[in-house]
């Protein structure tokens, strides 16, 4: 029987496999933040462990720093602490580390890829669930918690159980208008939270060949909001292209000798997924979320769900404690919320080609005044390309902030953050409650439709504005 | 890792589905480079509702928490284990944990143990009429006890294996360093370094 493509990267990594215990796989890839690293160096110290491989370990800061006055010192001390340490860590412990101010410095998975570090058949593994993002070039990708990045430092391997594999085979192609954020969020709103648990998802058909590199990681980032530890897109020519002359991607005879070995890494006509779904692309529409898990989601133009729409009394349970942080009433056109602040930024949607389609909406047009706009590159390195190509400039004359590189306020660590009650449309990855700051209230989207939603001041896609895009 | 036989403590039930790990640990306590001294961070924001479950009386020094499906979904964050254990939880049971959840209780000596969501239901029924009941979660056997109510639980053999012994794991892997070694000369040229 033939294999998948997740299949093929385990069975390549497997460096012990015996009864009754998990398999031990070799790690390619260790990316490291601040966040979730400390604990795991002292307990090398402790232990009098060496690091390993630091040629194989990768660090930069991201969750905490912040995105104004990032030449002055971090104003909260506790987490300059945290930056501190790491950088103490990365010097005695032989990492690279990109800092603050660094053109390579921004969100561990927007930094990996760009650099060509993150390559068809590798594991990559970070302690941070949206490792996820790596899959899209055919790696096997994960989160690992704090122990297991100790584990990692001191052996480059981790125990892991084989997982099962579920097939996401989309369809047709995505309609003008509708983005591979509207897709995952409509594939998760579909599978539920818990339906990915214990898969890794494979996405593939038509309308998955047609995207681009950065629209593959978005999907395959938010493969853990289904649930699902990892998610992976087969690499093809799309794939060789982006790395092609990457800094960190082979060269010469080894580029050719690499490239071969990545073609190898298909999943078999002849093979089984443990699961199948299916979606068709061309039916899809914007999505946006209304709850507080991603998995509440609806198309643009649907109305706000009502508790009784629910036959299972958990979930019916859920929707009512949804609706009321969210202070939504049941059957409004979601439409009409409005928000007090639109987020452009994260490991999601905060790659050049996410800036390019907001700036398209934004050029020409303002941000509503009872709207704040945040614009948070995901790397320094995007956000120089975004000024070689007057995107700043188009956010700016919008009115909207343009910020330096970081995780931002996808989760609030560093001083962007929604004050109690305020509503926010984000092109993140996680409208859980407090998620952007205590009290806060999020709307997942699309940058177009953050872009949208910024002018109008309510949830709204860029087909809502009057007129044509003013495009470049 | 401390080892892990059997445990009986009061039960604090959570009537919730989908408890994220923002909801566990927010973010905000994340930026401590210790690893432990969160127990005041655990489920900080519903902590500060009078109703929640952990604010009631029997509950205070529950050890035991009985919650609803999906529970740790969410982030990466062992914090979420290390704010429980820090609380006083040494077991967690539900119908569902997100993966991550799962893997990282198993590292830190936190029982996360599965059973259907009809057990969940009745054990919550039990404690409603009997606060500050305690349960029992007996790993060697793998049952959970809750008055009347005696079910056997699911978690990875392994994972309880390593639990019962109280193993660390990289001293494990350290014994198959001569493996690592060997997989490691054979790494194709290509793969890049940082
Ligand atoms: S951008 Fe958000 S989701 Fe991505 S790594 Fe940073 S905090 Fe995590």
């Amino acid at each position: 029987m033939g294999k998948t493509l997740a299949e093929k990267v385990w069975e390549q990594h497997v460096v012990r496999s015996a009864d009754d215990e998990p398999d031990l796989l070799y790690i390619d890839l260790h990316l490291v933040h601040e966040v979730t690293s400390p604990q795991a160096f002292d307990g090398l110290r402790t232990s009098g462990r060496k690091l390993r491989r630091p040629d194989l370990t990768m660090a930069t800061e991201d969750h905490n720093v912040p995105t104004i006055d990032i030449d002055k010192p971090i104003a909260d001390p506790v987490s300059a602490k945290q930056v501190e340490t790491m950088r103490k860590n990365c010097e005695e412990f032989g990492v690279t580390l990109y800092s603050l101010g660094n053109t390579e410095q921004g969100i561990v998975h927007v930094v990996g890829p760009q650099m060509g570090l993150t390559q068809p058949g590798m594991t990559v593994v970070c302690g941070d669930s949206h490792t996820s993002t790596h899959g899209a070039f055919g790696a096997l990708a994960f989160g690992i918690g704090t122990s297991e990045v100790e584990h990692v430092m001191a052996t480059q391997t981790l125990w892991l159980k084989r997982p099962k594999t579920m097939a996401i085979t989309v369809n047709g192609t995505l309609p003008e208008g509708v983005t591979s954020k509207d897709l995952i969020l409509a594939v998760i709103a579909k599978i539920g939270t818990g339906g990915g648990q214990g898969y890794v998802l494979e996405y593939r058909g038509e309308a998955i060949e047609q995207l681009s590199m950065e629209a593959r990681m978005t999907i395959c980032n938010m493969s853990i909001e289904a649930g699902a530890r990892a998610g992976m897109i087969a690499p093809d020519e799309t794939t060789f292209e982006y790395l092609k002359d990457r800094p960190k991607a082979p060269q010469g005879a080894e580029w050719d000798e690499a490239v071969e070995a990545w073609r190898a890494l298909v999943t078999d006509e002849d093979a089984v997924f443990d699961k199948e779904v299916i979606i068709n692309a061309d039916e899809l529409t914007p999505f946006v979320t209304w709850g507080t898990n991603p998995g509440q989601g609806l198309p643009l133009g649907a109305n706000v769900p009502s508790p009784e729409d629910f036959v299972d009394p958990s979930e019916r349970l859920d929707v009512e404690r949804s609706l009321e942080y969210m202070d939504l009433k049941p059957g409004m056109p979601l439409r009409d919320i409005t928000v007090d602040t639109v987020f452009l930024g994260s490991c999601t949607n905060g790659r050049i080609e996410d800036l390019r389609s907001a700036a398209d909406v934004l050029r020409g047009r303002t941000v509503a005044d009872s709207v704040r706009m945040l614009v948070v590159p995901g790397s320094a390195r995007v956000r120089l390309q975004a000024h070689e190509e007057g995107l700043d400039k188009v956010f700016e004359e919008a009115g909207a902030e343009w910020r330096h590189a970081g995780c931002s306020m996808c989760l609030a660590m560093n001083p962007d953050k929604l004050t109690p009650g305020e509503r926010a449309a984000s092109t993140s990855n996680r409208n859980f409650e407090g998620r952007q700051g205590p009290g806060g209230r999020t709307h997942l989207v699309s940058p177009q439709v953050a872009a949208a939603t910024a002018v109008l001041g309510h949830l709204a896609a860029p087909a809502d504005l009057e007129g044509e895009l003013v495009s470049a | 890792m401390e080892k892990f036989t059997t445990h009986s403590g009061v039960a604090a039930p959570l009537r919730r589905s989908n408890v994220d790990t923002d909801q566990i640990i927010p973010a905000s306590y994340l930026k401590r480079v210790t690893r432990h001294g969160y127990e005041d961070a655990l489920f900080s924001a519903w902590r500060k509702e009078d109703d929640f479950v952990l604010n009631q009386e029997p509950y205070k020094n529950a050890t035991v928490l009985v919650a609803g499906p999906e529970f740790g979904t969410g982030s990466s964050r062992e914090h979420a284990v290390w704010a429980l254990s820090d609380y006083g939880f040494r077991a967690v049971i539900s119908s569902s944990f997100a993966d991550i959840f799962r893997g990282n209780s198993a590292k830190d000596g936190l029982v996360a143990a599965v059973v259907d969501q009809q057990v969940i239901e009745s054990i919550w029924d039990y404690l409603d009429a009997n606060p500050g009941a305690e349960v029992e979660v007996d790993l060697e056997n793998q049952k959970i006890t809750a008055g009347a109510i005696v079910e056997p639980f699911e978690i990875d053999p392994y994972v309880r294996w390593r639990l019962l012994e109280g193993l660390d794991e990289i001293g494990i892997t350290e014994r198959v360093q001569d493996e690592i070694d060997t997989y490691e000369r054979a790494r194709p040229a290509f793969k890049p370094v940082v």
